[in-house]
């Protein structure tokens, strides 16, 4: 749970709250996609994270 | 006070510690662990720096990240969300890595160092974050040579920021402008790099190497479509020619059709084409890099420069900003890259955090010619070089000297470990591959036998300081290879009226000055000053060259070979030695010759690394 207050509170230290539901969708949406896929590994080619 | 700095997770992963403001030791992971741009928790590099100080880790002040993952984070939701639908494949591969690992680092971190350091200490407590630029731009402040400074630095991407504009003045530092993503300098290079098929985030430096090869024939072609440059060096990129929003490559098919074709494929030949469009981004970087400079000193009216980021480490745009004359002093932060990030953060942490009063340094600058990483005794090479069952014998100092010196003249390659490693990209006569500059054959030499790499690929000099301005047409300190000159007008050779028709490669194989091997296709070279307080022992060295020859210079690489990160122990020395065609090895104070040693123990080193 440590890391929904950090998040929580970076959002509202950059006054970004906005972004809360957003990355609530893209979380849910993003487990469901490791769930497809099994395992995490890095693109080859570039990647900006 | 003691900090430690750290940078991982996404390239070059390093370590730092500082103690009191002072750098005690800073390595690179990759030495430790072999694999180049290794990304991982720099755990060997960690455990150096803390066996360096001699502290215990309840000593630790503070463990400061160099960047503040969120932000990252937050970076990508906002670009997604701006491009959406476009650009889900980037996402779907994304966000698994996020919500898997990257958005736990901070517990990542705290667990890391709880199994390197023990649970003695509440290390969640202890973790800082700071701001990727910040890092960057501490890293060129504090240790520069200046009380004042503007402060630039410029990468590819680190949360938002890519070009960032910061005042600093004794122990404040303070971020005044910035670009952000998605327009990057860093980026557009890189973009280039992919589309002449060099790996992203390492072959950036070949690009650069290759530019002199070509002509800048699509500089406006780029000024046109790609990039809308402002008169105070602001930019701003045409994103439908890019991928990297969205996609999981730099360029897209617009791009392709803008420049008549699509990218090279790695390792495939290059043809004229990808030297001229190295040429021209080259061109156009430089061009930006001096507008952002020119603006700078409008802005700030400040007389020194101090820069950091990747695109620092482009010594040619460099270079011409200092005979530019824009500054009057400009210091760059010789691990400009990621890597020096870890020092920033320490350094950061310790001056605008804690407040503390920056001691300027008495000497160059504070980096201590960048020799921070491990050192080895007589006694511990002795025993790793009798492992590793080499045959060598023991000389004196002075031996050292006049027998390696002596070898160097009669037209042997040597591989030199001396004191402690250098930390950044460049070997700086700590763990370097040296030549005599003299001979014509040396670079493709070097290049095919000795490293295996592309044989376009130029080699650096390293002179003597007080030397410097006979041979080059620079006078000033260059000791960390990040500035390129030209070769002094009385040292070319002219060349023929049929030479000089000669397109790109074919212009590699005619000698244009007295040392052929240094000098780049268009008179240049990456200047080295070597300097009797920081390195004595490779100035020495020179010199002897020097009375034996006349010649103040050697021809300094790194001692790899492609694809391998630099070598850090006697072993690393021993293997590379004997998987190459060097003829000589000197570690310390042990002298190796090829012909001694036992051939059985010859291994292919060719194909042992993955090519960059």
């Amino acid at each position: 749970m440590g890391i929904i207050a950090e998040l929580w509170e970076f959002l509202r230290t950059r006054k970004k709250l906005w972004l809360a539901p957003l990355i609530f969708i893209m979380l849910v949406l993003g487990g469901l996609l490791i769930l497809a896929q099994g395992s995490v590994v890095a693109p080859f080619i570039y990647t900006l994270f | 006070m003691y900090i430690l700095g750290i940078s991982a997770y996404y390239h070059d992963s390093a370590a730092c510690l500082i103690r009191d403001g002072d750098i005690v030791a800073a390595a690179q992971e990759e030495r430790f662990t072999r694999k180049k741009h290794d990304d991982r928790f720099p755990i060997n590099a960690v455990q150096y720096c803390m066996k360096e100080a001699g502290i215990e880790p309840t000593e630790l002040e503070a463990v400061v990240f160099y960047e503040k993952p969120f932000m990252k984070f937050e970076r990508l939701l906002e670009t997604y969300l701006a491009f959406a639908p476009r650009g889900f494949r980037s996402f779907s591969t994304a966000m698994p890595i996020w919500i898997k690992d990257k958005l736990f680092q901070k517990s990542v971190l705290t667990n890391q160092l709880k199994e390197l350091f023990g649970d003695d200490v509440d290390w969640r407590s202890k973790l800082l974050f700071s701001e990727h630029h910040l890092s960057h731009a501490a890293s060129a402040f504090y240790p520069s040579p200046f009380q004042k400074a503007a402060v630039l630095t410029l990468d590819a991407v680190g949360e938002w920021t890519t070009t960032s504009l910061a005042l600093g003045d004794g122990k404040d530092l303070k971020v005044h402008k910035e670009i952000h993503f998605p327009h990057s300098l860093g980026l557009l290079y890189s973009a280039f790099t992919y589309y002449t098929g060099f790996r992203v985030n390492s072959g950036e430096y070949k690009v650069m190497g290759l530019a002199p090869y070509g002509e800048p024939k699509y500089v406006d072609l780029i000024k046109d479509n790609l990039i809308d440059i402002k008169e105070d060096g602001s930019f701003q990129l045409d994103l439908s020619y890019f991928d990297y929003c969205t996609g999981l490559r730099m360029t897209n098919k617009k791009f392709d059709k803008l420049f008549g074709g699509p990218a090279r494929q790695p390792e495939s030949e290059l043809t004229q084409r990808e030297m001229d469009l190295a040429a021209s981004v080259q061109k156009v970087t430089e061009e930006i890099v001096i507008k952002l400079a020119k603006g700078i000193a409008k802005d700030t009216g400040a007389r020194n420069l101090c820069m950091a980021g990747g695109v620092a480490l482009n010594c040619v745009a460099n270079g011409i900003l200092l005979r530019e004359g824009v500054f009057d002093n400009i210091w760059i932060q010789p691990a400009a890259g990621d890597a020096g990030g870890a020092l920033g953060a320490a350094l950061g942490a310790y001056h605008i955090l804690h407040g503390k009063e920056r001691k300027l340094s008495q000497s160059r600058d504070a980096m201590r010619g960048s020799y921070l990483g491990p050192e080895f005794s007589s006694e511990e090479i002795e025993t790793a070089l009798t492992e590793a069952k080499a045959k060598f014998t023991k000389v004196s100092d002075q031996e050292v000297t006049d027998l390696t010196a002596a070898a160097l003249a009669d037209g042997k390659a040597v591989g030199w470990m001396q004191g402690r490693m250098e930390f950044g990209p460049r070997a700086l006569g700590g763990r370097s591959i040296i030549a005599d500059p003299r001979s014509p054959a040396m670079q493709k030499q070097l290049n095919l036998k000795v490293k295996y790499r592309e044989s376009f690929r130029p080699f650096a000099p390293s002179v003597l300081r007080d030397r410097v301005a006979e041979w080059f047409e620079h006078d000033g300190d260059s000791p960390y290879m990040l500035l390129v000159a030209d070769v002094a007008e009385e040292k070319r050779r002219k060349m023929t009226d049929e030479e000089g028709k000669l397109f790109g490669i074919a212009k590699l194989n005619v000698p244009r000055s007295e040392v052929p091997a240094i000098t780049h296709v268009d008179y240049s070279a990456r200047v080295q000053t070597v300097h009797a307080d920081t390195n004595p022992r490779y100035h020495d060295l020179i010199d002897k060259f020097n009375e034996l020859t006349g010649c103040p210079i050697l021809v300094n690489t790194s001692f790899n070979v492609r694809g391998e990160p630099i070598i850090c122990s006697p072993e690393d020395a021993f293997h590379c030695f004997m998987g190459t065609e060097l003829d000589v090895l000197v570690v310390g104070n042990f002298i190796l010759r090829k012909e001694d040693q036992d051939e059985s123990l010859k291994q292919n080193y060719e194909d042992k690394y993955e090519l960059d």
